[in-house]
């Protein structure tokens, strides 16, 4: 998902940058905010934040013969609410971008939008959906953490496809072209992400119970009074 | 063992699973001349192969400059990703002992909160 240094025209940069930046802006808000209020979740914060920092620096192989990498926005969208993400996958791609040569400043607009924005709400809006057909919220946290993951790369095919729109297909030929170098990869990749979210979330629920309820992702159990 | 515990064990066996099949089966038909390409990188050639007249209008200031060098900064960042995310367990991890037997705490009272 991380479109390369320079291969966005100007315009393109310009406009990503100008749709994300209010995100990001918002994010770090809330982050600072919850640090400040809650210090008992700055651990779980850091958690989340170190959660995507590890995901995404790991290339795996695909069935297709290419490799990619998890992006791993899904828990903390779950935990902390989408924003936050905002804000924690900017760290990571600038990182990423200074560093690694991964990614890029100019286009990191464009990777902010699909990695901290798009993928953490995609995710939350499946989770919400989980918890309210009732379903165990396991599966609500494998269904956060696939499809934050692969809904990312959807757009990061989008982004692509309306910067270089194919002379004969045009915009959707373009779109789908991308979607063939991404989407099929990324779905073992986010199947995967699912599960090793769920094993993460147990661990939580062991060690964080007590946030994980103020946070309202547990619901607190009531002791039964002893008769 | 518990169920939990095997709970446990078929979720990485799961995963596992899903690796190895993508390994063998992706080997199969990968590109003979890069083997497993990152997506990133097939992308980006894709833009070139349909767009030869496009240029990138930008460098990045550091590129490193082998593919040791740069998955050694891929292993800097998980580490520094997994030293983190052990940390934040490991403080969990001591605030719930500590709440669980207060007599065996430390005499100062609960662990204090870590500096962030």
């Amino acid at each position: 998902m991380h479109i390369a240094e320079g291969f966005l025209p100007v315009v393109h940069c310009v406009a990503w940058y100008a749709v994300s930046t209010p995100f990001v802006i918002r994010g770090a808000r809330k982050v600072i905010q919850e640090a400040k209020e809650h210090p008992e979740s700055r651990l779980l914060l850091a958690a989340a934040g170190a959660f995507t920092f590890v995901l995404s620096s790991i290339k795996l192989p695909s069935v297709t013969g290419s490799s990619s990498h998890p992006t791993g926005t899904g828990l903390g969208a779950v935990l902390f609410r989408p924003p936050v993400m905002a804000f924690l996958s900017t760290i990571v791609l600038i990182f990423q971008a200074l560093l690694l040569a991964h990614g890029g400043i100019t286009t990191l607009g464009a990777n902010v939008f699909s990695m901290g924005i798009a993928g953490p709400w995609v995710g939350y809006w499946f989770w919400k959906l989980s918890s309210r057909l009732g379903w165990h919220r396991n599966v609500g946290v494998f269904l956060a953490l696939a499809f934050a993951d692969l809904s990312t790369y959807l757009v990061t095919s989008v982004q692509l496809g309306l910067a270089f729109p194919d002379p004969v297909s045009g915009l959707a030929g373009s779109v789908a072209k991308f979607m063939g170098v991404f989407v099929i990869s990324q779905i073992p990749l986010a199947i995967a992400e699912g599960i090793l979210g769920v094993l993460v979330f147990r661990l939580l629920t062991d060690v964080a119970k007590p946030e994980l309820e103020r946070l309202g992702i547990l619901r607190p159990v009531v002791k039964e009074a002893v008769a | 063992m518990s169920r939990k515990t095997w709970t446990t064990i078929a979720l990485i066996a799961a995963l596992v699973l899903i690796f190895g099949i993508s390994f063998v089966v992706g080997g199969l038909h990968t590109d003979p001349y890069e083997r497993f390409a990152g997506t990133d990188s097939v992308a980006t050639s894709t833009i070139q192969e349909s767009n030869p007249d496009y240029q990138p209008w930008f460098e990045p200031f550091f590129q490193p400059e082998s593919g040791e060098v740069e998955s050694g900064l891929f292993a800097l960042q998980a580490a520094l990703g997994g030293t983190v995310l052990g940390f934040a367990i490991g403080g969990l991890w001591g605030r719930r002992r500590s709440e669980r037997s207060p007599a065996t705490a430390e005499p100062n009272g609960p662990a204090p909160e870590p500096a962030t």
